[in-house]
């Protein structure tokens, strides 16, 4: 099945077995292995890519369900040689350690502080009609659908602090 | 064979005079990571595009497979090959050239004797990935079934002595228990894991004429080159073993699994690149994991808190065809000063997948019992369970008597202690709240040996000053490219950009692999005597070369620095010393092996942990609210990623406190939770501000560069600690671990 | 996978149209949950029509007071809406206790509703499960698998409906609006969405084949407090092992039956005077345990009795 969209901002048209996943699309067919596959069932978030901005599990998500959207992968983050600030914040804060889990940490990180930027809440937000403000808590709480088994979470959480997690 | 006495001498390491050591500079692959572009072995470029692999997986937990139809598979769309039991190609008895000490033999692929549910029974390989999964459920078996042991509880009493073990006594335990006024006699379990690494076992495999190459993820590159030639029946040379980049391996990738024989062998027979990855369902199914361990500390004290009596027996299980012992008592052979001593294993055999190391195999269980049990003697004689502790503080292996190398255990405390405020704790339980949360302090010991493989290294430098360390080592997260990095750089006094580290190759010098935390020991200590093998050969070089401005120097007084080589003032850069008189390059190899006299000392890495915790009254939920901990482990060579690993074993200490266990199903075999939504690893909301220190200490009897391991000190008594903080908070002492909400909330008045 | 085909409709007469003219046809909105099922052959559809695009993606005030959630609204879009968030804090707490911010972000309101049980023999495609294969028997009873159900379990079937989401529209009086392949339309409450299991765990709702969610209407708030509380066995990104919605005095709990559990004796006896334990020991009077998941009693009594606490319902009694 013929499908097209846009791919970290070039143009992408495929033609795809309708069973293809986003991911799948992606590793296989378009050869963007960045995003990682670590469970296929949306249970651990390595797969995470941006859709028109927003966060989502690339590897539950049918690839043919896609067309005209603007994806982004981590192959699209750096601008050539310079690193995108959240990249440039997980290699400094040490934010990983197989790095397996790091694409989608990095995807999330952006979709998450753009959530943040848009006034969403979170469960931990103590006043729902309050302004959103990004403690530790909540970048921790929004941060949580995607698992990191070397467990590189406080080091996480110090890359998102100082690439502006502090909204 | 080397002495600790030759360890002692200064090295540039001790001297580190540029400073590397120990700096925490940024993971040398860490670009690579940070922008998706480190191939893992399922991504690795083919040189030609390769057909995918599925494998098919055993519903029975033992018997046979009768008979298999593959006829709908094999007519399905794109299928290119369809193997079970009776048409896989013949595989050879694999594991004889394989260490038995870090390594081991993966069993046949496709076996039609089934020792395990979710044992594989069948592969297909299809032109794409969809196809192959659609055509795998085509497939139809018929099975046998046997009756299978199932669970352990059941067997308790068919547990046996491990072969070739025997309990260690030390003194009269028994009499000395049964005299002393003061005693604790309590059964600690701690439940079957999985190590649930972030990247499932993968491979990708590809032939050119009689010699394969395979990309692969396993943590020890000669057992896997080695069980693949055995397997395919060729030799070794002919197999080219890579292993760049891992997705985590926590010891559950210490070993190959059906995805590396069945790639191989399709590629071979399809005469196309393939590649073949495990399910995440399958690699609960079809790996190891951490068998769970009953656990019975006995302690008889003094009043004064001094222990006479000392016995931990530990019974843990392991699968029927593949032994393997949890060591959950060892750790405590070197603990704490008892007289009177005994520690034990016993195995019971099971039909369920196999038991096998992971992350501080009988460290992370073990110190689980006797952690908590000192707190509880510790409140029966009214004491600080640190002063407790320090009252038993031995001043010799209180098993051997040798002497220690290092000890720090004591300042680990006290100074954790003074940091983490201690002092706030009330000993009372369940006096604490904050809001609806009761509030408790914990705090435990931890220590995990230090070990030294024998290793190799090569190192060469180019013309153009670029110095390439080549290992058949791996990195699983650990930092070791990091570290490889900074040993050279430091032993050679050139810039870290100027170094290039090239790991996971079966072709590079042998290393161990990653394990038992004797990684960056071992393979740095090869690469720092390869580090110094090469600056003999360039003091050689220079001093030899009529057209050098050492011209005539004793080789013995050239020093390496800033990128130069050097006597006294008079000094050339490294590259032009070989762009002119080595053009092709120097290569020279270096190695370790450990010594003899290590063994005269206990020798170990000590730490200790603090936690605070919240448990919700309403619910039973417990929730981490701050964990510190001070550890002492040799010379650290990377403050940043030595700092990564500790933390990430913490983490691992409070999913294992709080939340992770598999359970296997009493009447088909199968674990309970299959997947990442039914196994809870802990998510970034369970980690609360947690954070190590590490104390200066330098072990001169462990190696030459007197550093040791810290990836498995951190999880070393972690979830003891949390579980102490939580009988603390609420008066509830859980045995069983983990302390889910519904085991806290039935503990709750 | 199996091998099936797609269609993206224009409208919602469009969908209803290529549902009804394939048998096997389902509807796909974000997928979360029956791709999930698709990749483990538990779902089998040989058409998909996909309505994530359908104009179903607006919250709107209704006439009464309330709010109209279209059905393709996302579960991230809902929870971020600041009239949810001002009048309904219940419901956008419900969402944001489920799953993850990711899934939130595709997860609909229709597909929340209609997601599928997690009993670990349903997903097990070993096992026998009624609800897989209707008449092959259930291996939750007599496993140890205990997440499963206190209330209204039948001989069948023990699994429960995981939402969090429909356990607080539950408490909010919600109403489902449903459109049918011959243009007619009804509502229903959304209590009577979701079915017990008897002897038919494989039907779990009173939706008709080819029957599709076109919106949820939540009534006016209720006076009095809201809110919900999940129990797990982590702190984020886990199903809940029980939960409970408060909502001006209206009560029901999650991950305790087939369906959210409206606990309709507990209210009966706030209504009559009873203290929150009361009223919970009112409710758990009827919990029928399996000596696996005996917990769920002490954890949704006490969990019942701190939400109605903290809401303030019984207080004025
Ligand atoms: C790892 C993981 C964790 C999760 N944790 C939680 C949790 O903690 N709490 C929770 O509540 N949920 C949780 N979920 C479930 C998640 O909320 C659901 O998967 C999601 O809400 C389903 O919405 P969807 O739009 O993706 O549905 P889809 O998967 O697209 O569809 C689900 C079902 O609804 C049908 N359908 C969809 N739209 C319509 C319509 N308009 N009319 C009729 N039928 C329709 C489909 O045919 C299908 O049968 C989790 C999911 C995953 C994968
Ligand atoms: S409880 Fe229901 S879903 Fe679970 S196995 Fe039994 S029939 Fe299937
Ligand atoms: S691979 Fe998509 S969530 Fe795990
Ligand atoms: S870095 Fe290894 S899983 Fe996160």
């Amino acid at each position: 099945m013929k499908t097209s969209f846009k791919l970290n901002g070039q143009a992408a048209s495929l033609d795809l077995d309708p069973r293809t996943t986003l991911l799948d699309a992606l590793r296989e067919n378009l050869g963007l292995k960045g995003s990682k596959k670590g469970c296929d069932h949306g249970q651990c978030g390595a797969c995470t890519v941006l859709v028109n901005g927003r966060r989502i599990n690339a590897c539950l998500s049918l690839a043919v369900t896609h067309e005209d959207d603007e994806i982004t992968t981590i192959e699209g983050l750096a601008q050539g040689e310079a690193l995108h600030p959240v990249q440039a914040a997980f290699l400094e804060q040490d934010a990983f350690q197989c790095g397996y889990c790091t694409p989608g940490q990095i995807c999330s990180t952006i979709g998450m502080l753009k959530e943040a930027a848009d006034g969403w809440a979170s469960l931990v937000t103590e006043d729902l009609t309050a302004d959103t403000v990004l403690t530790d808590a909540e970048i921790r709480e929004r941060m949580s659908g995607n698992l990191c088994r070397c467990s590189a979470y406080p080091q996480i959480l110090a890359a998102i602090r100082s690439a502006g997690g502090v909204a | 064979m080397s002495s600790v006495k030759d360890w002692a001498a200064p090295t540039p390491i001790s001297e580190n005079r540029s400073g590397l050591i120990g700096k925490g500079v940024d993971r040398y692959e860490g670009r690579l990571k940070v922008t998706g572009t480190a191939p893992f072995a399922y991504e690795v470029e083919a040189p030609s595009p390769p057909a995918y692999g599925v494998l098919i997986a055993s519903p029975i937990a033992k018997g046979q497979v009768a008979s298999a139809d593959i006829s709908a598979a094999q007519a399905a769309p794109g299928v290119r090959l369809v193997w079970t039991p009776h048409n896989v190609p013949a595989q050879g008895e694999r594991g004889a050239k394989i260490n038995p000490r870090s390594q081991r033999g993966s069993n046949p692929a496709l076996a039609a004797k089934i020792e395990h549910f979710g044992q594989h029974v069948g592969f297909v390989v299809a032109d794409t990935l969809e196809n192959a999964k659609a055509a795998a459920a085509l497939v139809r078996f018929d099975y046998a079934p046997e009756p299978a042991d199932l669970i352990f509880e059941d067997n308790l009493g068919a547990a046996d002595q491990p072969e070739g073990e025997e309990d260690v006594r030390v003194g009269d335990f028994e009499a000395a228990f049964d005299r002393a006024p003061v005693r604790l006699d309590e059964t600690y379990v701690s439940p079957l894991q999985n190590h649930a690494q972030m990247e499932p076992c993968a491979t990708t495999a590809w032939w050119d004429g009689d010699n394969v190459t395979v990309h692969t993820s396993i943590q020890m590159v000669k057992g896997g080159q080695h069980t693949l030639a055995e397997t395919l029946m060729i030799p070794s040379t002919q197999v080219r073993l890579l292993t760049r980049y891992i997705g985590g391996g926590f010891g559950g990738k210490g070993q190959s699994y059906d995805d590396l024989t069945l790639a191989a062998l399709a590629a071979r027979e399809l005469g196309q690149p393939v590649k073949v990855a495990y399910t995440r369902q399958q690699m609960f199914q079809a790996t190891i994991h951490r068998p769970a361990v009953h656990m019975r500390v006995r302690l008889g004290a003094q009043a004064d808190g001094r222990l006479d009596a000392f016995a931990l027996e530990a019974v843990t299980h392991c699968r029927r065809e593949a032994p393997f012992t949890e060591h959950a008592a060892n750790f405590a052979r070197s603990l704490y000063a008892a007289p009177n001593r005994l520690t034990g294993h016993r195995l019971v055999k099971l039909d369920i997948p196999a038991a096998g190391a992971m992350r501080a195999p009988g460290e992370a269980s073990g110190m689980l019992s006797l952690e908590c049990a000192m707190d509880e003697l510790a409140e029966q004689l009214g004491m600080d369970p640190i002063a407790l502790r320090l009252r038993n503080e031995p001043e010799t292996d209180p098993e051997t008597g040798k002497p220690f190398s290092t000890r720090q255990l004591v300042r680990c405390m006290t100074e954790g202690a003074q940091r983490f405020g201690w002092d706030r704790r009330n000993p009372k339980p369940g006096q604490v709240r904050d809001g609806r949360w009761l509030v408790g302090l914990g705090m435990a010991a931890a220590i995990r040996g230090n070990f030294l493989l024998p290793a190799k290294a090569g190192v060469r430098i180019d013309a153009d000053g670029t110095i390439t360390l080549r290992q058949g080592m791996t990195d699983i997260g650990t930092g070791t490219y990091t570290i490889l990095a900074q040993i050279t750089a430091e032993t050679l006094g050139v810039p870290l950009a100027q170094v290039k580290v090239e790991l996971g190759d079966s072709d590079f010098p042998p290393a161990p692999g990653s394990g038992g935390q004797f990684g960056a020991a071992t393979a740095g200590s090869a690469a720092f005597a390869a580090g110094m093998n090469l600056r003999k050969a360039l003091a050689e070089l220079a001093t030899g070369d009529p057209n050098s401005p050492l011209y005539g120097d004793d080789p013995e007084l050239v020093t390496f620095g800033g990128g130069n080589i050097a006597v006294d003032n008079r000094a050339e850069p490294l590259e032009r010393l070989v762009a002119r008189a080595a053009p092709e390059g120097v290569y020279v190899e270096g190695s370790i092996t450990p010594a003899a006299d290590a063994r005269d000392y206990s020798q170990h890495t000590y730490g200790a942990h603090f936690a605070e915790v919240g448990v919700d009254p309403d619910t039973g939920e417990v929730r981490l609210r701050r964990m510190f901990g001070v550890f002492a482990a040799g010379r650290i060579l990377n403050a940043k990623t030595a700092m990564s690993q500790i933390t990430g074993g913490m983490i691992w200490g409070v999913g294992t406190a709080l939340h992770e266990y598999n359970e296997v199903d009493p009447r088909y075999g199968s674990f309970i939770a299959q997947d990442l939504a039914g196994y809870h690893v802990p998510a970034h909301a369970d980690i609360a501000d947690l954070s190590a220190m590490f104390l200066d200490e330098v072990d001169d009897k462990a190696n030459p560069m007197g550093i040791k391991g810290v990836g498995e000190l951190g999880i070393a008594g972690a979830g003891a600690a949390i579980a102490n903080a939580v009988y603390n908070a609420c008066g509830a002492r859980i045995r069983d671990y983990p302390l889910t909400p519904e085991k806290v909330l039935a503990a709750l008045p | 996978m199996k091998p099936f085909t797609y269609e993206r409709p224009a409208d919602v007469t469009e969908a209803l149209a290529m549902v009804a003219a394939a048998p096997g046809a389902r509807f796909l909105a974000g997928g979360t949950n029956l791709v999930d099922l698709m990749k483990l052959q538990i779902e089998q559809p040989t058409h998909l029509v996909d309505v994530s695009r359908l104009p179903l993606g607006q919250i709107e005030d209704t006439a009464e007071g309330g709010l109209r959630l279209g059905a393709t609204t996302t579960n991230s879009q809902v929870a971020a809406d600041g009239k949810v968030r001002a009048r309904y804090p219940a419901l956008a707490q419900a969402i944001l206790s489920g799953a993850s911010g990711q899934l939130r972000n595709k997860a609909t309101t229709a597909g929340n509703l209609l997601q599928r049980t997690r009993c670990a023999y349903f997903y097990d495609t070993t096992k026998p499960c009624n609800k897989r294969q209707p008449g092959a028997g259930c291996a939750a009873i007599g496993g140890i698998y205990a997440n499963t159900a206190i209330f209204g379990a039948s001989k069948a079937c023990i699994a429960t409906h995981p939402s969090d989401m429909a356990v607080a529209l539950s408490a909010l009086d919600a109403q489902v609006e449903i459109a049918g392949p011959d243009g007619q339309a009804r509502a229903i409450p959304l209590d009577d969405v979701h079915r017990l299991p008897g002897e038919t765990p494989h039907i779990e709702t009173t939706l008709e084949p080819g029957e599709m969610i076109t919106a949820v209407v939540l009534p006016p708030p209720p006076s009095g407090g809201q809110i919900y509380r999940k129990a797990r066995e982590r702190a984020s990104y886990a199903f809940a092992i029980g939960s409970v919605a408060v909502a001006g005095g209206k009560v029901a709990l999650g991950a305790v039956a087939h369906k959210p559990w409206r606990a309709r004796a507990a209210e009966q006896a706030l209504a009559g005077g009873a203290s929150p334990a009361e009223a919970m020991a009112a409710e758990m009077a009827s919990a029928q345990p399996d000596g696996h998941n005996d917990f769920k009693l002490k954890l949704m009594a006490r969990l019942g009795a701190a939400c109605l606490t903290t809401t303030g319902a019984g207080d004025d009694q």
